[in-house]
């Protein structure tokens, strides 16, 4: 077939040119978020079927409640007891799985006090729909 | 060939012919069946979610065992036997030969999927159609899963017996005169997806052998507590099946190539660069597979190099539409049904490329994991996009199937509400996902945004269900009594561009 192809060259070209821009930028940013600071304190998050415990470095235990400083930065260790599960609190982005026979880690550092939802976002059973718990983030 | 209604045959000739239109139609017809199986616990799904609070469903296993089947009955017993039943029809004639290379084989691959699809559906697991353990190890108690397995198991079987099928009918019988390069495109994505199906399929087999063991408890492979790896099932599921998304996507694609120069009565822009498209998209289809688990604590470098991986099949997919866009450009286009829905695909395929590119990017992935975001995403491809072309095609062999005319009126009305409800549920789901609600919940809490957008996407399933109910009373009216189709050429576009008007092979 007679026809010229520059049109779909200089198309295919500037869609690259976006991924690649895309991709940069996802590249920059995901470096920047795994930077985890210095002082951040550790908390072990455990997941079961079909609650969340918590242990705070001094050793206070909590289930189904987790109550932590606003500015204060904090690294959380993952781990399941049982199943898949994903722990997740949607109003900070803090999203990753937790998964029997690893521990994931990911910081966050809260800038507002209040309550926020924190749920489980990976399929795990029965009560999967009401695995959640609360986060409470207090004025210091 | 045609379905003779006027001099019908009887059934059983039919189902133990082995002739390629007789299979194509077992085939037409049995994911027909599997499409409103499926729709109906889809819709089950969405009237439980209508509101918080039990609805129709009275407990979240059954709600569970639903989405599981539903998921499952969707892409294995609907888009698969779907695309195989379009090839079936038109491969051989494409190719110019008298049948599929090996008929009896054909035959047998379909009749692996009715034995498959009850095993599936009375088994009832509850794992998901993705099956991940630990939690598949230890729920859905025997027989469940068993059979959930086992059906999985034959399906795949099933589907590489036709993958070889199509590829050797393409590759070594087609006719002589006839070069690589100039088979039509339809064949060509036949051939891609065939190859893409032998090379994936078999490390699915694998896992799938690996969680009956681990099952039985004989083995550990996917137990932590016996030296195993959980995510190591993912990598092995997701090598199979994100590569199985362009199996699903790339034969829908063929069709729109058939439908789209055709309607705009003007050749295809290029057919060179459809085929590189192809063949670009099978090979990227294996670098991609990881996107699926960034969140299963994957290292920085991983990540990278599957978001590179996955932002590699853009191009390629753009270069289809482009295609598509540059046919249809000062075509004399006829608006006919079959048009509209690959023109309505096409559409809802570039916004769900546009929300793939979102998901690949890693800091991103964290907001949409999991939610809802995902569930519209994924659906706008395999509805928006693959059931769009599929349907569409399904009308477009629809007067060389029946030898009747389906009735174009209540064609369209299907096409708009499919379009209009398509578009309600699935961009609703977005944006619910970005509000944070997980998939696969049977209940939610009462926060106003998820209340409210639950109930619009519930009203955008139920006018895809109107939809969908007006296409099945129009197959079987028209199949009957529809008017007779002028086999020459069926949708007045002038004579020379319907396709399989001319090629019939005989019964054997």
């Amino acid at each position: 077939m007679a026809h010229s192809n520059w049109a779909e060259w200089i198309y295919v070209a500037v869609v690259i040119a976006l991924l690649v821009y895309v991709g940069a930028e996802a590249w920059n940013i995901e470096n920047l978020i795994e930077h985890v600071p210095e002082d951040a304190e550790v908390i072990k998050v455990t997941a079961q079927q079909w609650f969340w415990s918590f242990e705070h470095e001094d050793g206070t235990k909590e289930v189904g409640e987790l109550h932590l400083k606003k500015d204060h930065a904090y690294k959380f260790e993952i781990e399941s007891k049982d199943v898949n599960h994903n722990f997740n609190i949607h109003e900070y982005v803090v999203l990753l799985d937790a998964v029997p026979g690893q521990i994931n880690t990911v910081w966050f550092s809260p800038n507002e006090a209040g309550e926020f939802d924190i749920q489980c976002r990976e399929y795990c059973g029965l009560i999967h729909y009401n695995m959640r718990a609360t986060l409470i983030v207090e004025d210091t | 060939m045609v379905l003779e209604l006027k001099r019908a045959r009887p059934v059983w000739q039919i189902m133990f012919s082995t002739h390629h239109t007789d299979v194509g139609l077992m085939y037409l017809i049995f994911s027909i069946l599997a499409m409103f199986i499926g729709g109906a616990m889809a819709i089950a799904l969405r009237v439980e979610l209508f509101a918080p609070g039990a609805q129709l469903i009275q407990d979240s296993m059954s709600y569970n065992r639903l989405f599981t089947a539903h998921g499952t009955t969707m892409i294995f017993l609907f888009l698969l036997p779907s695309a195989a039943a379009v090839g079936n029809y038109l491969v051989p004639i494409m190719v110019r030969y008298k049948d599929m290379a090996y008929p009896k084989l054909n035959a047998i691959a379909f009749w692996m999927i009715p034995p498959a699809a009850v095993l599936v559906w009375l088994g009832m697991a509850d794992f998901g159609w993705y099956a991940n353990p630990p939690y598949s190890v230890i729920s859905s108690p025997a027989p469940a899963a068993e059979m959930w397995i086992f059906g999985l198991k034959v399906l795949g079987v099933s589907s590489i017996l036709g993958s070889i099928n199509f590829v050797v009918t393409i590759l070594k019988c087609k006719h002589p005169d006839l070069s690589l390069g100039k088979v039509p495109l339809l064949a060509w994505s036949f051939l891609s997806s065939s190859i893409i199906v032998l090379a994936a399929m078999p490390t699915f087999a694998a896992a799938l052998l690996m969680l009956l063991t681990d099952r039985l408890g004989t083995t550990g492979f996917f137990n932590p507590a016996m030296g195993g790896d959980p995510i190591a099932y993912q990598h092995l599921f997701w090598f199979t099946f994100h590569p199985e998304v362009y199996v699903l996507v790339i034969p829908a694609i063929g069709m729109m190539y058939e439908i789209i120069p055709r309607f705009s009565r003007r050749p295809i822009f290029s057919q060179g660069s459809g085929v590189a498209a192809f063949v670009i998209l099978s090979l990227v289809a294996f670098a991609s597979w990881a996107h699926h688990m960034y969140a299963t604590g994957m290292t920085f470098t991983e990540k990278t190099v599957f978001m590179i991986g996955t932002l590699a099949a853009v191009p390629a997919s753009a270069m289809h539409v482009f295609n598509f866009l540059a046919t249809m450009w000062n075509g004399r286009i006829k608006f006919a049904t079959p048009m509209m829905w690959a023109v309505g695909g096409i559409a809802l395929f570039f916004a769900a490329g546009a929300g793939g590119v979102v998901n690949s990017a890693m800091p991103l992935d964290f907001i949409t994991h999991d939610s809802y975001w995902v569930v519209g995403h994924f659906h706008l491809f395999v509805f928006g996009t693959i059931a769009f072309g599929t349907i569409g095609f399904f009308y477009y062999i629809f007067p060389y199937v029946t030898g009747r005319m389906y009735n174009e009126k209540w064609g369209v009305v299907h096409f708009i509400l499919a379009f209009v409800g398509a578009c309600i549920t699935f961009f609703t789901q977005h944006i619910l996902g970005l509000f944070g609600m997980p998939r696969r919940i049977y209940d939610y809490p009462e926060i106003d945004s998820w209340v409210s957008m639950n109930a619009l996407i519930s009203v955008g399933a139920m006018i895809i269900l109107v939809g969908m109910c007006i296409f099945l009373v129009n197959l079987i009216y028209s199949a009957a009594k529809g008017k007779p189709a002028n086999l020459h050429d069926p949708f007045g576009l002038g004579g020379k561009y319907y396709y399989p008007y001319e090629q019939r092979n005989p019964h054997h």
